[in-house]
Parts: C-alpha cells; sequence; structure tokens
C-alpha cells in the first residue's frame, strides 16, 4: 500500500467523520424544531394552568379546615377538606373557632373572622371589612380607599383571600378556609376516640389490650382507607407475579418448538415463532381491552394481559437461549441411556435455569410499573385508586400518597428481585 | 488394608453425596410447592377481586375481537379511509416516543458519565445522583402524565415529558453500566494533554460506547411506543385517544377501532423489525471489535 493512497484514505475518513459530526446534532435539532411546531409547545404557556399548580402543591402538604355557616338557619358546622367524613361532631370545633352565638375564627396572626348575623373579618393592616348576608345581597363595607386585588366584591358575593386563609360570604353561605401543615386524619378520624392522642398514650392504650380496636380505627380509616390501599398494592403485585411467572409457565415449554435445534420441522418452528410475535405485538394495551370485555375490570384482566404480552416476549427470548445451549452436556446425558424427557431435565434446564430466571426476574421488576398503567385502564390495583385521585382534581394529599407508595412498591420489588436472582443463580452454580 | 478402608472412604463419600443430592432435590421439590400454590392461591384471588370470573368469562373472550372484526369485515371498503384518516394520529404517537426517547437519551448519557465511578466530575454527587435515577425509573409514566395533564392540559406534551423522564432513570442506568466496561486509557491520555472534561467524555468514552448507546437507545424506543399509546389512552393524545374514543362510543365505530388496531400493530411491529435489525448489527459489530481485540 503507497503512502499517497493511505492518506487519501485517511483524509476521505476524516471528511465523513467530520460530516458526520456536524450532520447527526443538526439532524436532531431540526427533529426537536419540527416537534416544537408539531406539539405547540409556544402555545403550552396559554394551555398551562398556574393556578392548578399551585393548588396542587399546597395540597401535597397542608390541608384546609372549612368552617361553614348556613346564613339562613345560622347553623355553623366545621369539616376538614369540606368533607362529610372529615366533619366535626355538632357543637364542637378545633380550638381556634369558638363556637356560639358569635362565631369566632381565629386565623392566625391577628386574622379574626366572626360569623353571626353580621360577618366580619378583620385584617391587619387593612383593616374591618363587615357584611350582613340577606335577601339584597351581601352588603359588604369595606374600608375606605382603593380595592386590593385580593379582594372580590360584588353585590352578591365577597371572596378575601389572604395569607391566612380564605373568606366567602354569598347569601347562603359564608365559608371560611384555614390551612395547615400536613396530612390531616392520617392515622384516626375524628369520630375515632384515639384521634389526636399522642404516640405514648396510644402505645400505652395498645398494650393495655386496645391494640386490636386502635388497629381497626387506623385499617378503617375512611378518609386514608388504609386497608383498601394496602389490597391495591397486594392487587398490583399480584397482577405483576401472576403475568410474568405465568407467561414464563406456558413461554417454556412453546419455547422448545421454537428453536431450532429442538424442533427440526420448519413450518411448525416458524408458526410457534410468529404466534410469539403476534402477541407481543397487540401490545398489553390492546389485550387488556379485549380481555376486561370478558372477564370485567379486576386484577384477573391485569394479569391474564401481562400474561400473554409477555408470553411472546419470554417465548423469544427462551427459544434464543435454547439456540445457545451446549449440545456436548446434552450428548453426555444421552449417553448413559437418558430417555428424551430425561435428558431435556438433566442436559438443558440445567444450563439455562440461570439466564431465564434472571431474564423472568427482570420482568417481574418492570411488570410491577406495568401492573400499575395497567390497573388504571382496566381498573384493579394501586394504579385504579390513584386515577381516581387524580380525576376528583382535588385530593392531591391523596396522589401524592399513592405516588410514594408505588415509588416504595416497584424499588422494593427491584430490591426483591435483584437480591432473589443473585440467591437462585449462585445457588444454582454452587449445584453444578 | 489401605485398600479397605479407601473403599470405606468412598462408601462414606457415596453416601454424603447421595444424601445432599436429596437434601437438594427436597428443598426444591419444596420451593416448587410452594410456588404451586402461591400460583394457584394469587389466581382465586385475582379471580375472586374481578368484577366478572375467569369462568364466566372465558367463553365470552371472542365476542368483543369477533364484533371488531366482524364491523370491520362488514365496512371493509371504508378500511383504507380511516387508515389514512387516523394515520396522523399514529405519527404523533411516534413523534411522543421519538422525541422522548432521544431527549432522555441525551440527559440520560450526560446524567450516565456523572454517576460512573472513575469519569464522574464531582464524586460526591454520585450517590445521590444514582437515587434520582432509581426514583426516575420507579415512578411509572402514567402517574407523571396524569398530574402533568392536569397542569398543562391535555395534548401530547404531558406524555412526552413522562416518558422522557422514565427515559432518563432506564437509560441512565444502562448508560452508566456501559460505561463502566470502557477503557480508561483514552480518557487518561486526553488529560495528560490538557482537555477538560467534556472534551475527555466527548472524544474518549463516547466512541467507545457509542454503539451499545446506540443499541440501547433503539430498544427504549420500541418500549416508548407502547407506552405512548396508552398514555394516549389516558388522554395524552396520539392514537390510544382516538382509540379509547372510537371504542367508548362504541355502537358503530368498532370498524374504526379496528382500522387503529391494525395501525398500532403495524406501526409496533415495523419498528421492532427496524430496531432488531439495526440492534443485531450493532452488538454484532461490537462483538467483532471484542473478538479482534
Amino acid at each position: 500500500m503507497n503512502a499517497l493512497s493511505l492518506e487519501a484514505q485517511s483524509m476521505a475518513l476524516f471528511r465523513r467523520k467530520r460530516l458526520f459530526a456536524f450532520a447527526v446534532p443538526a439532524a436532531i435539532l431540526a427533529y426537536f424544531a419540527y416537534i416544537f411546531v408539531a406539539f405547540d409547545i409556544a402555545g403550552l404557556a396559554q394551555r398551562a394552568s398556574i393556578d392548578n399548580a399551585r393548588a396542587l402543591v399546597a395540597d401535597t402538604y397542608s390541608y384546609k379546615t372549612h368552617v361553614t355557616r348556613d346564613n339562613r338557619s345560622g347553623e355553623v358546622t366545621v369539616a376538614i377538606e369540606g368533607e362529610r367524613k372529615g366533619r366535626y361532631a355538632a357543637g364542637t370545633g378545633p380550638d381556634w373557632v369558638e363556637l356560639g352565638d358569635q362565631t369566632v375564627i381565629d386565623l392566625g396572626g391577628g386574622h379574626v373572622v366572626t360569623f353571626g348575623p353580621q360577618v366580619t373579618y378583620d385584617i391587619p393592616g387593612y383593616g374591618i371589612i363587615v357584611t350582613e348576608p340577606g335577601s339584597g345581597g351581601v352588603n359588604a363595607v369595606l374600608p375606605d380607599g382603593d380595592l386590593p386585588e385580593w379582594i372580590n366584591a360584588s353585590k352578591n358575593r365577597l371572596t378575601v383571600t389572604t395569607d391566612a386563609g380564605r373568606l366567602t360570604v354569598t347569601r347562603n353561605r359564608s365559608e371560611v378556609f384555614r390551612y395547615a401543615i400536613g396530612w390531616e386524619l392520617f392515622f384516626f378520624t375524628l369520630d375515632s376516640p384515639y384521634h389526636g392522642m399522642g404516640i405514648g398514650e396510644l402505645m400505652t392504650r395498645a398494650f393495655g389490650g386496645e391494640a386490636g380496636a386502635i388497629w381497626q380505627d387506623f385499617w378503617t380509616n375512611t378518609m386514608w382507607r388504609h386497608g383498601d390501599v394496602a389490597w391495591a398494592i397486594v392487587e398490583t403485585i399480584l397482577m405483576a407475579f401472576l403475568g410474568t411467572f405465568g407467561a414464563a409457565l406456558v413461554a417454556l415449554p412453546l419455547a422448545f418448538l421454537a428453536a431450532r435445534n429442538f424442533t427440526p420441522l420448519g413450518s411448525l418452528r416458524f408458526a410457534v415463532r410468529r404466534v410469539f410475535d403476534f402477541l407481543r405485538g397487540v401490545d398489553g394495551l390492546i389485550w387488556t381491552i379485549v380481555l376486561s370485555r370478558a372477564f370485567g375490570p379486576g386484577p384477573l384482566t391485569g394479569s391474564l394481559a401481562i400474561l400473554l404480552t409477555d408470553t411472546g416476549s419470554f417465548g423469544k427470548m427462551f427459544s434464543e437461549a435454547l439456540e445457545n445451549v451446549d449440545g456436548k452436556q446434552i450428548e453426555g446425558v444421552a449417553s448413559t441411556g437418558a430417555k428424551p424427557l430425561q435428558r431435556y431435565r438433566f442436559g438443558v434446564i440445567p444450563q439455562i435455569t440461570p439466564v431465564l430466571l434472571s431474564q423472568v426476574l427482570y420482568f417481574l421488576e418492570s411488570n410491577t410499573r406495568s401492573a400499575t398503567i395497567i390497573g388504571a385502564i382496566t381498573g384493579g390495583g394501586i394504579g385504579l385508586l390513584l386515577t381516581q385521585a387524580i380525576i376528583t382534581q382535588k385530593d392531591w394529599e391523596e396522589v401524592t400518597y399513592y405516588i410514594v407508595l408505588i415509588v416504595i412498591m416497584v424499588m422494593l420489588m427491584d430490591t426483591f428481585s435483584g437480591w432473589l436472582r443473585t440467591k437462585l443463580i449462585k445457588g444454582d452454580e454452587g449445584g453444578h | 488394608m489401605g485398600d479397605v478402608s479407601a473403599g470405606r472412604v468412598m462408601d462414606r463419600a457415596q453416601t454424603d453425596y447421595m444424601a445432599q443430592v436429596r437434601a437438594k432435590r427436597v428443598m426444591n421439590l419444596i420451593l416448587v410447592v410452594i410456588f404451586i400454590a402461591l400460583m394457584i392461591a394469587g389466581f382465586q384471588t385475582a379471580d375472586s377481586r374481578n368484577a366478572g370470573g375467569f369462568w364466566n368469562g372465558l367463553p365470552n373472550v371472542f365476542d368483543f375481537p369477533g364484533d371488531v372484526v366482524g364491523e370491520a369485515i362488514e365496512r371493509a371498503h371504508l378500511l383504507p379511509g380511516y387508515l389514512w384518516e387516523y394515520l396522523p394520529s399514529l405519527i404523533e404517537t411516534i413523534n411522543i416516543a421519538a422525541a422522548s426517547t432521544l431527549i432522555g437519551a441525551i440527559i440520560g448519557l450526560v446524567i450516565s458519565l456523572m454517576v460512573t465511578r472513575g469519569l464522574a466530575p464531582v464524586p460526591l454527587l454520585v450517590g445521590p445522583l444514582r437515587r434520582c435515577l432509581d426514583i426516575l425509573r420507579a415512578v411509572p409514566e402514567i402517574v407523571i402524565a396524569l398530574v402533568l395533564i392536569f397542569l398543562l392540559g391535555g395534548g401530547p406534551v404531558p406524555a412526552m415529558i413522562a416518558i422522557a423522564l422514565h427515559t432518563i432513570g432506564a437509560l441512565g442506568k444502562l448508560f452508566s453500566e456501559v460505561n463502566e466496561n470502557a477503557s480508561l486509557k483514552p480518557v487518561e491520555g486526553l488529560e495528560s494533554v490538557g482537555a477538560n472534561w467534556t472534551q475527555r467524555m466527548w472524544f474518549g468514552v463516547i466512541p467507545q460506547v457509542a454503539p451499545n448507546y446506540l443499541s440501547y437507545a433503539l430498544l427504549r424506543f420500541e418500549i416508548n411506543i407502547r407506552a405512548s399509546a396508552i398514555l394516549g389512552f389516558v388522554g395524552a393524545g396520539g392514537i390510544g385517544y382516538d382509540l379509547r374514543n372510537t371504542m367508548s362510543w362504541g355502537q358503530g365505530k368498532f370498524d374504526e377501532a379496528a382500522a387503529i388496531f391494525l395501525l398500532l400493530f403495524a406501526a409496533i411491529v415495523v419498528v421492532d423489525q427496524i430496531s432488531s435489525y439495526f440492534r443485531d448489527r450493532l452488538t454484532h459489530g461490537a462483538t467483532n471489535v471484542e473478538l479482534h481485540r
């Protein structure tokens, strides 16, 4: 090879590389520009809802207590998140609400709201707002001066939003929200005798023979539904478990039919492989839809959808693993006079078990996530609870709770399957 | 005398061995029994908690596919029109997958270099960044997508962000495993001539690992197409959204659903084939290089 042609060659190579180094980023940029237009990312700012974001973030770490007065009957109710389940018994309330003919609500920081025939809100640094809701409207009397933007007043409605809380007065109803940090009623609801007790007192009572009752009140908490949530998680893991291992059990014998070295019959091999391709290609989404029409929503539908999809994936992977087995070991077993079934059992299975098991366990991990998603579509497990909570668009603290649980669940399954993988595969190698 | 004791040792070794084999078999049998019991119990639990039972539903499995296929055949002349009508949705679904795979791969690449021991610019960040990747991988896409749909409104962007975040977690981990096998010699060489971190990575590491990266990214693209179809089903645009509409309005729209099924199936199979062809070539090339070394 002469030096000139070598130089020309290497120069050409460099030119190509340079062109490539320029073309790839340019192509990626061009594609992003296309996506920017196609997905209308410029218009995103209008569609995005800042209020929603604020409500979501505030709700994840705080809760609000509603104090509501029916302006016609004069009845005052106090309820956490305004829900029936979180309502204080009549005539009781948290210590910042003084019930009586005149209800005095201390919002903290000097903000005081009083409910009576007149509804007043004393705002430090601004003045007192007095309203007299009745058939003629809310009749709000505001301090002199310009109307600040956090007050929204009209004939029939007054809304005051401050850092301490929010007051809404209409002809029929006066309502105050007070925000507080935390997830209220997480352990016990208001009707439970254990609500508001410290951990020390709870422990004393638990050892005093009330452990069952305490657990019962916690488990059946109507606000957070711990029992249902635990069941939902079990259902999700069950879907992943049944789907993955069921698929492995179905795929293993079929994989022998799709492996070249075990099935000499070409047409049969071809047919089985196409079945695998079909199962994989029709995706879990379509299987879920089809199966839920027959079996209705629930964990069984989810398991079967995972089972069908993964039978395709496992069949393909197992048959590839089978085509790579070492023939010598099978010959060795055959030379001892083993029958075909024994040849498979002692010549093939020990070779492929570690590969297969590790693949199955990897799938178990990722199927825990898939089961959450399938649950959201087919109506089972934690996925269903999550979508329900998101659809109501107000229980973001529950959404946060579920997300945390899902992350913990997936991570635990990862750890568990990783542990099992090292344990089983090492144990198998020891046995050889 | 020596023969006798040797024979005794052999005997003992054999009985010990047989005892061990028996013990192992018993253990295996117990494991298998536990596994079967778990499967059966699990199946029964799932069955009892399902709205419709397994044995009641089994005869109806083919009813829905039958209806869909029946209507599709009845109105077969409309099918090409429907395929054309829903093609833009399919392209949107594929675009969601492609854009999120690209974004995820680019960010995942940078993070993977930051969490590989020996390559990390800030060794202190390795642990926390790895935990971040774990969390990104653990959160299912649907969770992020649903929250983002609430914030940003429906459409492809929430799905794209959700899938991209998950892809960062998944590819970041896989890429960092690839990085661990990269030779550090080019990096050291570049360092000795005064290259900064970006240059060391770009010229020293990336050329070594690019084929493996590409292969993983292609595999992820396959997975992301399926994910983007599913997210469409919960309201994030694309062909999944159309599928839900044609199915839930039901009554006479099954022919359109059939067209969507066909499109989706074809897209998944075609992308699978293309990607597995390229992955095969990429990894094949890589093994050849390894053989030459």
